[in-house]
């Protein structure tokens, strides 16, 4: 049995660590959800995090960083705790996605991949999120915004500073 | 959430159930759910895969291929396990069909993945969705736990004696999983990048067993073409593209949303009377008709059935079907640099000509949207586009090459006129934005 002695994750997610990697054919198909879900909720994959992960699915910590740095949501640093995901492909583009993301930028104070000093948000500026028809879009953590105006963005992020927006784990 | 459009020229297979509540277990039965796949396990394999063949149903993904033929190569007999792989990964951009699908429909993947495993003797499915879909994930989820606890999935599904499992998986941002190989690749735990073929998914595919992948749009059509008939299902298209099939309409258009529409129907019409003409009485200028990966349409090139061999005729490609409509005031150097960053910031690395390639195009359509171009750049760009096309594993590279061709071989006066100064359109972005960006 895989279950690991002192986890860094809550019990909860240790559970379904301890789920999920007997329910694939081969334990590693577990990698990329386990990476995702830890970022979840450490916020960033920690090295702690990767050799745990590694031990779990009884591979090597090398193995883990080999795929933990192919995956564009995959993080090793710490985010906001709200993290802006601003798509500017091209439908999005076409319809003002750059203004969003400008409008991100001078409202929160950051730019692409950083994080403001209160912790609170940071921005990232992202390929086609699937949501071409509503554009432009962005998410918030793992929440869809459609049909953005620089207005409705200030609404979403007073609402979000306020602890009315998701936080969706 | 996204707002669901609708228009009198749609003809409602697939999208049948939407906004109906079907995502609940119980509507989605009311509504004729699950009785396709009772009917498949009752009529066996053979049935199944002649009433995929009659139906003409062409893969959804984008590259057309027929579904039923697709199913028929598996082996029937094999060594090692078999197994369904639900393909949504959708990241092309202009694409966001398969996100209503999961939203409104989630039951529909679910008994499409069945049927396809009676179809080639599997006994599990795998239902795979990129990372950003959480909420889809979670909707999936909660539905393939609704299926075991009615017992249409598991040991003895209806109590037939058949068994069948479905997992779940995200992926976590990647673009180049939704190559199928690829896509078996991270759903064996490790980097999306592709494989070689031969051999084929369905020979050696998923952990080395013969694989069925397919599209999400595809699989969700099967409980509707074996309750409906396959004839029935391929009256509604043209010759050899049967059906229908969700366009996703964005861009400078009036009304931008995911129609259902038959094969085959008109690219103008679809503009100018589902989408309801360009936005604010602006006049078109280009089209890229299936996803960013097909080449360019001009505004008198539209005249032309969406399906995929009247699509091939036209030069370009029904791909995935997101059409992305561009009005007079863009400016196609732009337009084409940002696709190229995107395919760029996208390719994995694995082939050089794409990693290269990619690379050496967007510096140069920098340089040349800077300001600093050479009329010889565009050939160069054309140049690296031809040399990238069929040199790769799997077709990101051709993904990247063939806008990039269209637009400088379709705009090279334009291409021209703004390395000699006189730009059209309207810029959006500056050089500082692409460069200091995220790509």
């Amino acid at each position: 049995m895989s279950t690991v002695a002192n986890s860094i994750f809550s019990p909860e997610l240790a559970a379904r660590f301890d789920h999920l990697v007997t329910i694939y054919p081969l334990r590693r198909s577990a990698l990329v959800p386990m990476l995702l879900y830890a970022q979840d909720e450490l916020g960033y994959v920690s090295d702690a995090a990767v050799a745990e992960i590694a031990e779990r699915i009884e591979i090597l910590e090398l193995d883990v960083r080999n795929v933990l740095s192919y995956y564009s949501m995959l993080r090793t640093k710490p985010a906001g705790k709200y993290n802006v995901q601003v798509c500017t492909n091209i439908s999005c583009m076409l319809r003002g996605g750059y203004e969003i993301l400008d409008h991100c930028k001078k409202t929160l104070g950051v730019g692409h991949k950083e994080t403001a000093p209160d912790g609170v948000f940071s921005l990232e500026e992202v390929e086609c999120i699937g949501a071409c028809c509503w554009a432009p879009a962005m998410q918030i953590n793992y929440d869809f915004h459609d049909d953005l105006t620089p207005e409705k963005v200030d609404v979403l992020f007073q609402m979000y500073r306020d602890g009315q927006g998701k936080d969706v784990k | 959430m996204p707002a669901l459009v609708s228009h009198p020229d749609e003809v409602k297979v697939i999208s049948r159930r939407f906004g109906m509540g079907a995502a609940d277990i119980e509507k989605y039965i009311e509504l004729d759910g699950y009785k396709a796949v009772q009917q498949a396990i009752a009529n066996g394999p053979a049935w199944i895969i002649d009433t995929m063949k009659a139906s003409g149903l062409r893969g959804r993904g984008g590259a057309g291929f027929p579904t039923g033929m697709k199913w028929s190569f598996v082996p029937k007999v094999s060594e090692k396990p078999k197994y369904v792989l639900v393909n949504g990964d959708e990241s092309e951009p202009g694409t966001c069909k398969d996100h209503v699908i999961f939203l409104h429909d989630p039951h529909a993947v679910i008994e499409g993945t069945m049927i396809a495993g009676l179809a080639i003797g599997s006994k599990l499915g795998f239902i795979y969705l990129r990372g950003e879909y959480r909420y889809l994930l979670k909707i999936v989820e909660k539905a393939v736990a609704d299926a075991y606890a009615k017992g249409f999935l598991g040991k003895n599904i209806f109590g037939t004696g058949v068994d069948f499992d479905i997992i779940t998986q995200t992926g976590a941002g990647a673009y180049e999983v939704g190559e199928e190989s690829a896509l078996m690749e991270s759903l064996e735990g490790k980097r999306g990048v592709p494989r070689i073929k031969p051999p084929f998914p369905a020979v050696v595919g998923l952990y080395g067993g013969p694989t069925v992948i397919n599209n999400a749009e595809t699989i969700a059509n099967a409980p509707h073409i074996l309750l409906m008939g396959g004839e029935a299902y391929a009256k509604l298209g043209t010759e050899r593209n049967g059906g229908t099939r969700l366009f996703g309409i964005s861009g400078h258009v009036e009304r931008p949303g995911v129609y259902e529409l038959p094969m085959g129907y008109s690219l103008r019409k679809a503009i100018y009377e589902v989408a309801g003409g360009i936005k604010d009485g602006k006049k078109l200028k280009a089209v890229v008709p299936g996803g960013a990966s097909c080449p360019v349409l001009t505004a008198d090139e539209i005249d032309v059935g969406l399906d995929f061999d009247q699509m091939g005729k036209a030069g370009t490609m029904l791909g995935s079907g997101g059409i992305v409509v561009l009005d007079e005031t863009v400016s196609i150097v732009e337009f084409a640099l940002r696709t190229i960053a995107f395919y760029q910031h996208e390719s994995c690395g694995w082939c050089i000509p794409c990693r290269e390639g990619t690379d050496w195009i967007k510096k140069t359509l920098t340089r040349v949207y800077n300001g600093g171009g050479s009329r010889k750049d565009v050939d160069n760009v054309q140049y690296l586009a031809e040399n990238m096309m069929g040199r790769t594993f799997c077709p990101l590279g051709d993904a990247a090459a063939m806008p990039t061709l269209g637009f400088v071989k379709k705009f090279r006066k334009e291409f021209e006129e703004y390395i000699d100064g006189n730009r059209a359109g309207t810029p959006l972005i500056t050089v500082e934005q692409l460069v200091g960006a995220g790509h």
